[in-house]
């Protein structure tokens, strides 16, 4: 009975995918992306902005029809090469997008390598994506952690800052934009003087501000998203040590959180990829066309999703829709600017955005930009050969 | 009455076994990817169901075993060419077990939940030690490169050859086990399941077979970890987390604790669901909410089959042979 | 450290103790008296943090709002949920295997987290502490403490005082407490056991829910948020010894110091240093720092 039952499931599973595939052949865009868990708010974003542009184009791209399958990758890397081979293998996608969650996205990029899939990576901002990993056919539309972190270093040395606190989870992500941060700031000659950690994704800060309280230094950065940043700005606060030590971070502490962080989030400067009234024409027609179409406000993952059916179209254009001609593809692509709603960006020889950084100050649930803090700044892409 | 059943199971388990031997000749390269997955879950399922559901002894750390034995394959392969099989395989078993055999010493002292939480506790520490420290890559997980071979035998980047090799696996860990439990020492083992105290009263010192039994189910662990590796090319610290251990003792209670086809049968059940709910083409945009229903189905299995998925047929039978339509609401109600 | 920081790290650890109890207290109950190992605590911890942020607008409209109306109405629902679910999920289970159960509980999960998906959305949200304890007060040169903090370890300090008076002075508590170590002879002394049971099903779901929505202003609502307490929740519970609100109550504060410290003092270990302390005392005293009789 079990074994009946396995095998209708498995045909279910299986059959389906053949069927569908023996058709006109549309272009099979996989996307895996979080559904559930954390980061599922990331992926529905993400996920809106990459059709947006699709549907800008008549839902065509290259002059082929599109037609996408999902997989919801759960944020949890011990899935992840099953998950991304469902779409490679099982699927035969054409094109594979994702995903937020880093260790995922390093498994993606693996499984990309090998089947030689073109990869476009809409978030997750690990550094070996674009470095030790980095190939012809993986692309990634958002960031690297190491940039924000690097802008924001030379922002705080401006400041007048000497001695700078940092403080992230103890896990790739928040080393990676710490790292950042020390290349910028110290190149200036500033000093971070100590970096806390906290075991992801412990929440409890108390102890760690009573520690930089006793520190005392001239500034904090801090690389915290979601949850996490919500609950640090609100202790940071309540702790009293907003208006004493100034905070700084990468923009994700406030980006899609002020409102939860409730005023406490207030003033805070950020540096990222994206904010709020950039004035640009595109940057306006994206909001609108975005707000119109979800009856949301887009935000940054809303921006990396358009871009990345952006460096699509780049590509495919090039190819008249040929995925198979990889070389062309990623010829087109490194050539190109793009013209994004965060303003315009060309892809370096890993692949990785070429992009101005910006410094944002927190105001009401907004994230307007004051100015530009690191002009076109690419990622050092250590350890890719194509660099 | 053992008798009676005993061909039909063995029939069963024959038939699946063949069945899956077969299945390459059917299967697409996804599915033979994912049939290659849930077999290396039904070893890892069936080496926590030795200590479940043969000892009594429920282990909330399987997964650390099943990361060490990972993580050993990969950090002991050279970076620029493969290693050898002979030595790397083993190295992964001896490793787990070893893992096994310093945790099983230590939290057997304990019993009952507290055994459940010790087991987590010496877990957790092997995660962070691979979460935290740049040991094995840091937490975003460390690539294989390339695959163990042996010699020009067995190309284990051919998904047919991996799949064959691991089913070569799963048929012995099945047979291994069964015997095993069919021998003297698994009858003390089921002894000290049903009444540990009665089995010391009788003059068994328990603890040397508790031990045993648990660096056995260590190092079967370290060997799916290891297939687990070689399958992917790609470990993560979540391999160690307590989700993994959770589902897995997921996977042998839905299967149905006592029985080693239960520990495979729940792990196919448990991926196939998953799979199942998961999929556009069956539930189109609610497929974004699978937990739903898979959730609801569990629910329902231990609602409806107080034994598992392998009292099934048992409950099925007597639906449609038992005569007493009281039968049902009995097992319902109890 | 200098003794003021010393002092204000003691405090820290303190107060994250005290909100590890209240955390863990509705599951000192289910798992500690009626032996279901419920892995769906977190979830109702989740729970409860969504009905301080989902019913406090729907409260305010119909009652003019208020932080402890929305207490105490999200205090009832949970009493339902509590006595709903013991009645249609795990009455039936109590003569199976204790495994049945963390399946059940384990498919509960998956429902709970789901519901809060489609019902709320997976969006970050953050509670606002009620207007009056808003406020902080000063804390050395640079610092200063939410008062809100504080208020929160008093409920603390009052819930444990008073689970431990209904525990060893009333007749409720004796019953509870007979109920756990022997079912049968409770049964035949005539007290309705399933009543009992049900109780105490619906008061643990109702702490659990109640430490959610007590915490949500200082621990913010996002997704996820119930299967990162789950874990810490029982280790607070097995190192106390099952069953002990004593234990509990001790445990939690030492992990509250464990932690606290463990973070300044030990950073490279921080997240392993509960576990370690964990296996230690279990392996020095087997059934936890109080065994219950």
């Amino acid at each position: 009975m079990n074994l009946f039952k396995t095998t209708v499931i498995a045909a279910a599973i299986l059959g389906f995918s053949s069927l569908s595939y023996a058709e006109d052949k549309p272009l099979k865009v996989g996307l895996m992306l979080p559904a559930t868990g954390t980061f599922a708010a990331l992926g529905t974003a993400i996920e809106n902005g990459f059709k947006l542009y699709t549907k800008e184009q008549g839902d065509k791209l290259g002059g082929r029809a599109i037609e996408f399958v999902k997989v919801d990758d759960e944020s949890d890397p011990a899935k992840a090469t099953d998950n991304v081979n469902k779409l490679i293998k099982g699927e035969n996608v054409d094109i594979l997008v994702g995903t937020v969650h880093s260790g995922v996205a390093m498994a993606m990029a693996k499984a990309a390598k090998e089947s030689g899939t073109i990869l476009i990576v809409p978030n997750a901002g690990a550094q070996a994506v674009t470095g030790p990993m980095c190939s012809p056919n993986i692309f990634r539309s958002s960031f690297s952690n190491w940039q924000p972190g690097y802008a924001m270093g030379e922002v705080v040395a401006q400041k007048g800052h000497k001695k700078v606190v940092t403080i992230t989870w103890k896990y790739a992500a928040g080393d990676e934009s710490v790292q950042g941060f020390k290349d910028g700031f110290s190149k200036s000659g500033g000093e971070v003087i100590k970096e806390l950690n906290l075991p992801f994704p412990n929440v409890e800060f108390q102890a760690l501000l009573t520690e930089i309280a006793s520190l005392k230094p001239d500034a904090v950065y801090t690389f915290f998203a979601g949850g996490g940043a919500v609950k640090f700005v609100k202790d940071y606060k309540a702790a009293g040590l907003k208006d004493s030590i100034p905070l700084y971070g990468a923009g994700f502490l406030t980006d899609g959180t002020l409102e939860a962080q409730g005023g406490d989030g207030e003033g805070l400067l950020t540096t990222l990829h994206y904010a709020d009234q950039l004035d640009n024409a595109k940057d306006k027609a994206f909001r609108t066309a975005y707000n119109e179409a979800y009856k949301l406000p887009p935000d940054v993952y809303a921006v990396q999703g358009y871009d990345a059916a952006q460096i699509l179209k780049v590509g495919l254009d090039a190819v008249q829709g040929d995925v198979s001609k990889k070389a062309e593809f990623a010829a087109a692509v490194e050539a190109a600017k793009f013209d994004s709603p965060r303003g315009e960006f060309t892809l370096s020889k890993a692949h990785n955005p070429v992009q101005d950084i910006y410094l944002r100050e927190a105001k009401g649930k907004e994230n307007p930009v004051i100015s530009v803090a690191t002009k076109a700044l690419a990622d050092p892409a250590k350890g890719c050969a194509a660099n | 009455m053992m008798d009676k059943f005993f061909s039909g199971k063995l029939l069963f388990v024959g038939l699946l076994f063949a069945g899956l031997a077969l299945y390459p000749l059917v299967a697409s390269s996804y599915g033979l990817d994912l049939v290659s997955k849930i077999m290396i879950y039904a070893i890892l399922a069936m080496s926590l169901e030795l200590l479940v559901g043969s000892t009594g002894l429920v282990c909330f750390g399987q997964a650390a075993f099943f990361g060490i034995g990972a993580y050993i394959a990969v950090m002991l392969s050279p970076e620029s060419e493969s290693g050898h099989l002979l030595w790397l395989l083993p190295a992964a078993i001896l490793a787990a077990a070893v893992y096994a055999l310093f945790v099983g010493a230590l939290s057997l002292r304990t019993k009952g939940v507290y055994f459940i939480m010790v087991t987590l506790a010496f877990a957790q520490m092997a995660y962070y030690v691979v979460h935290d420290t740049k040991l094995g890559g840091g937490t975003d997980g460390i690539y294989l490169y390339f695959k163990p071979t042996l010699g020009s035998i067995l190309d284990l980047n051919h998904p047919q050859v991996l799949y064959f090799f691991t089913w070569v696996f799963l048929v012995w860990t099945f047979i291994f086990l069964a015997i095993l439990l069919g021998s003297h020492f698994g009858r003390v083992l089921a002894g000290i399941r049903i009444n540990e105290q009665r089995m010391r009263a009788s003059g068994f010192s328990t603890y040397p077979y508790k031990l045993a039994a648990f660096v056995t189910s260590g190092g079967i662990a370290g060997l799916a970890g290891f297939l687990f590796a070689v399958k992917d090319g790609f470990v993560n610290p979540e391999m160690m987390s307590w989700h993994l251990s959770g589902a897995l003792l997921i996977m042998i209670i839905l299967g149905g604790l006592g029985h080693l086809r239960g520990a495979i049968i729940g792990a196919f059940a448990f991926v196939f669901l998953q799979e199942f709910f998961k999929s556009s083409d069956i539930f189109g945009a609610f497929a974004k909410h699978w937990q739903l229903g898979l959730g609801f189905t569990i629910i329902a299995c231990v609602a409806v089959l107080p034994k598992g998925l392998v009292g099934l047929p048992e409950v099925l039978r007597k639906r449609l042979y038992g005569g007493r339509p009281s039968s049902d609401a009995q097992i319902v109600l109890k | 450290m200098d003794l003021s920081i010393f002092l204000i790290q003691c405090l820290n650890a303190l107060q994250y103790g005290l909100l590890l109890f209240l955390v863990a207290m509705g599951l000192t109950l289910i798992f500690g008296i009626m032996g279901v190992i419920n892995l769906a605590h977190g979830s109702f911890y989740m729970i409860g943090a969504y009905m301080a942020y989902a019913l406090s607008p729907i409260v305010a409209h119909a009652f003019g709002g208020g932080f402890f109306s929305v207490l105490v109405i999200g205090l009832i629902l949970a009493v339902i949920l509590g006595y709903f679910l013991e009645w249609a999920f795990f009455s039936f289970l109590y003569d199976r295997d204790h495994l049945q159960q963390v399946l059940m509980t384990y498919g509960l999960i998956l429902v709970f987290e789901e519901l809060r998906s489609l019902l709320v959305g997976d969006d970050v949200h953050g509670v606002a502490a009620p207007e009056f304890l808003a406020g902080t007060i000063p804390l050395g040169d640079i610092m200063t403490y939410p008062v809100y903090r504080l208020f929160i370890s008093a409920v603390c300090l009052l819930l444990a005082l008073g689970m431990y008076y209904v525990f060893t002075r009333t007749r409720l508590g004796m019953m509870i407490r007979a109920g756990s170590t022997n079912r049968e002879m409770v049964q035949s002394l005539g007290i309705d056991i399933k009543l009992l049971y049900r109780i105490v099903f619906a008061a643990g779901v109702a702490l659990a829910a109640f430490a959610g929505m007590i915490s949500a202003p200082v621990s913010t609502v996002y997704p996820g948020m119930g299967s990162q307490v789950l874990i810490i929740c029982f280790v607070v519970v097995v190192i106390g010894g099952i069953g002990s609100i004593r234990g509990a109550f001790l445990a939690a504060l030492l992990i509250g110091f464990v932690d606290t410290f463990g973070k300044v003092l030990l950073p490279e270990a921080a997240g392993v240093l509960v576990y370690v302390l964990m296996a230690l005392i279990l392996l020095w005293k087997p059934d936890g720092l109080f065994k219950t009789s």
